[in-house]
Formats: C-alpha cells, sequence, structure tokens
C-alpha cells in the first residue's frame, strides 16, 4: 500500500471519493432543518456550493473549531440533529474536541471527516493522516464508537442516514481525492451568523431577554 | 432578599449574576483559583459544565450555543488566554458573538511562575487591539454590578466582554514553597 490516489492511511480499503459529491448527498438526506457547520476551506466551499441553506454555518477563520461550534448549537438545540464537517488537517489540528464530544454524548451531533491526506487549501502539504494517523481509530479511541470509514457512496449513505436518526453521536469518515472545492463562500461573518440564527429560529428571541 | 444579596463570597456573586442573566452553560479550563466557582456551577443543575480540552475549544463551543440560543461562559487562567487570540480575532469578534469571557488573573501580585507573568503583559495589549471589552474586577462590592452589567451590555451590544478576576477579588494562587 505505498501509492493510493487519496493520501489517506486511514481506511485503507475504502474507495476514494469526492467531497462535493458525497456533501450532494448528504445534504439530500437533510429533511429536518438539521443545522450544518462547515469547516474553514474546501469543507466550507463545497457545502456552500450545495445550495446556501439557512441552517448552513460557514466557518471563515479558526481553524479547527466546526466541531466545538457544532457541539455547541447541540447542546443548545437537542431537539435539532447538528453535522460538523470537517477536514483531516483541521480536526489534526483540534483532535481534543472528540474526547469533549465523547464525554458530552449528545446523541444529536455527528462528525464528517473529508480526509484526503494534504493540507489542500495551503499547497497540498500532506499531513499526518497520509502516513500515520487514522483519523476514525483515534475518534473511536477518544471516545465515539460509532465511527466509521464509508467504503463508497453507498455506504456513505447508510451511514448518514443512520447517523441522522439522532442516537450519537457518530463520526463518519471519508477518504476523498484531491479536487479543490467548486464554489468560495462569501467573506461576511456577520451575514453568515444572522442567517444561521434566523434559520435555526433564534433570532429576535434573544434580544427580547429571554 | 435576592439570590445576588445572599451570596457571601466572590463566587456565589458570579454564579448568581450568571444566572440572574440566564447564561446557562459554563465551559472552562481548570485553574485552581476558579476552582470554588467551577465547583458550585456543577453543583448547581440550572447549568451545563463541563471542561474543554483548551480554551479555543471552549470558545467554539459558547460560540455554537449562542446562535443556537443558548447563553454561555467560559473560564480560564491567564495562561489559557495566550491560547485564543485566534478564535478571538477570526470567530468570536467579526461575527459579533456576546462571548462571556472570565479569567482567573495570574502573573501578578505576587506571581511565582514566569511563564504566566509574561502572559499576563499581553493580555490586556491583545484584548485592546481587538477592541474587546476587558474589565479587571478587584472589589467585591463592584463585581455583582460589573458583571451583571457587562453581560446585558455584551448582549445588547453583540460583542465579547472579558472580566479579569483579580488576585485582589479572588485571593490568587500564591507560592507555598
Amino acid at each position: 500500500m505505498t501509492t493510493k490516489s487519496s493520501g489517506a492511511i486511514g481506511g485503507h480499503n475504502a474507495k476514494v471519493m469526492n467531497r462535493f459529491e458525497l456533501t450532494k448527498r448528504l445534504v439530500e438526506k437533510l429533511k429536518r432543518e438539521e443545522a450544518v457547520i462547515g469547516g474553514i476551506g474546501n469543507a466550507n466551499f463545497d457545502l456552500w456550493a450545495s445550495g446556501q441553506r439557512p441552517q448552513n454555518f460557514y466557518m471563515l477563520g479558526s481553524m479547527g473549531l466546526a466541531i466545538p461550534i457544532a457541539l455547541g448549537v447541540a447542546i443548545a438545540q437537542p431537539k435539532r440533529h447538528v453535522i460538523a464537517l470537517e477536514g483531516d488537517g483541521s480536526l489534526l489540528m483540534q483532535l481534543g474536541c472528540l474526547a469533549t464530544v465523547a464525554e458530552r454524548a449528545p446523541k444529536n451531533l455527528t462528525i464528517v471527516v473529508w480526509d484526503n491526506g494534504i493540507y489542500q487549501i495551503t499547497g497540498g502539504q500532506p499531513t499526518a493522516s497520509a502516513t500515520a494517523a487514522d483519523l476514525v481509530a483515534i475518534a473511536r479511541s477518544a471516545g465515539i464508537a460509532s465511527s466509521a470509514w464509508a467504503a463508497d457512496e453507498a455506504e456513505f449513505d447508510r451511514l448518514a442516514a443512520a447517523a441522522l436518526k439522532g442516537e450519537g453521536p457518530s463520526l463518519i469518515a471519508a477518504r476523498i481525492d484531491s479536487k479543490p472545492g467548486v464554489a468560495t463562500t462569501d467573506r461576511d461573518p456577520v451575514q453568515i451568523r444572522e442567517r444561521f440564527m434566523r434559520g435555526l429560529g433564534v433570532k429576535g428571541i434573544m434580544a427580547s431577554g429571554a | 432578599m435576592t439570590e445576588q444579596a445572599r451570596a457571601n463570597t466572590w463566587y456565589d456573586v458570579v454564579l448568581a449574576t450568571l444566572k440572574s442573566n440566564n447564561v446557562r452553560l459554563a465551559v472552562y479550563v481548570p485553574d485552581r483559583v476558579f476552582t470554588p466557582l467551577i465547583k458550585a456551577l456543577h453543583a448547581d443543575a440550572f447549568f451545563t459544565t463541563f471542561a474543554a480540552t483548551r480554551e479555543e475549544e471552549a470558545l467554539g463551543i459558547i460560540t455554537g450555543a449562542w446562535m443556537g440560543g443558548m447563553r454561555g461562559a467560559v473560564l480560564m487562567q491567564t495562561s489559557g488566554f495566550g491560547t485564543i487570540p485566534n478564535a478571538l480575532a477570526s470567530l468570536v469578534v467579526p461575527s459579533q458573538i456576546p462571548a462571556l469571557i472570565f479569567v482567573s488573573e495570574r502573573g501578578t501580585l505576587g506571581e511565582f511562575n514566569l511563564g504566566q507573568a509574561l502572559v499576563c503583559k499581553t493580555m490586556r495589549p491583545v484584548l485592546n487591539s481587538l477592541a474587546v471589552e476587558n474589565i479587571t474586577i478587584t472589589r467585591q462590592d463592584e463585581l455583582a454590578f460589573i458583571v451583571d452589567r457587562s453581560i446585558k451590555q455584551a448582549v445588547a451590544t453583540q460583542a465579547p466582554v472579558t472580566f479579569i478576576l483579580s488576585p485582589l477579588l479572588t485571593g490568587g494562587k500564591v507560592f507555598e514553597g
């Protein structure tokens, strides 16, 4: 196993898929105004390209914080399912959050990790997951028992459908290719945050002194 | 008699003021001086209280909670503050999140650890350069007023606020060697 079209060493038998295609598959399953937090970079860009749902939050900085933000939303709104989309480099920056998620054990939280084994947006430098770190094994060991590599698109669909039942937390990892994101987000953090809060039915409630 | 008026320690006052402002989420990275506050928060079912592994993680969590409709505070010590400027500058400030940040002040008034002392010197300049409201609290008779009014201001103006709790208030941590 010395040459692979995706650099990810984890799930080495898994098919190398495409992030935008999988993002579209995931978003198509969202029928209950689920919240989606897109991590900085291509995770965000492909979420944006999949359709700008009001329940999507696009993170413009703070690399590594998509999962913590999603955990916060999941705690605040336990009846809403929340999904974090995060790249391998971003997750490696903030591995401790997996332990925090496991300790809190929110049933309504799903983490999706796109692993292509590179820091794609900064020039394609290899991440540790290219040669050494299996992100699913790390997540399981952190305490997120329901963590799995998606072998192919059909299994990704199955894992996503199972995760949305709300018996989480769960983590789905996909080996992906190195194609860039297909669109670019707007760069207005206030507008993104406002739209998201309205999409979650929050804005207007808290200003009245809740 | 209000809960605030009954409070007789600094941490009772902080807890009561958080409660009266409906701040239900408290995420912390542990600190010896804050231990009685953290213990009291854990003991009160009004609050969801837990540790994050890093201070910037804690900021991410309360940012998500705010956007989901729940007010949150983060608790950390001075050295932890040194890990959060990026999360402040690229998430909390530009997204206009009323994060309530409580810092147990180390590095002054009897500090014995040089590392803490140097981080302490960076804290206020970083906050000031980001135009983040920061208030050093030294007196218990001003504590409830400052925290209560500043939480209300943070929410109304959609801006973070940092409460620096001085050893003059908390007693701080002293060298016992």
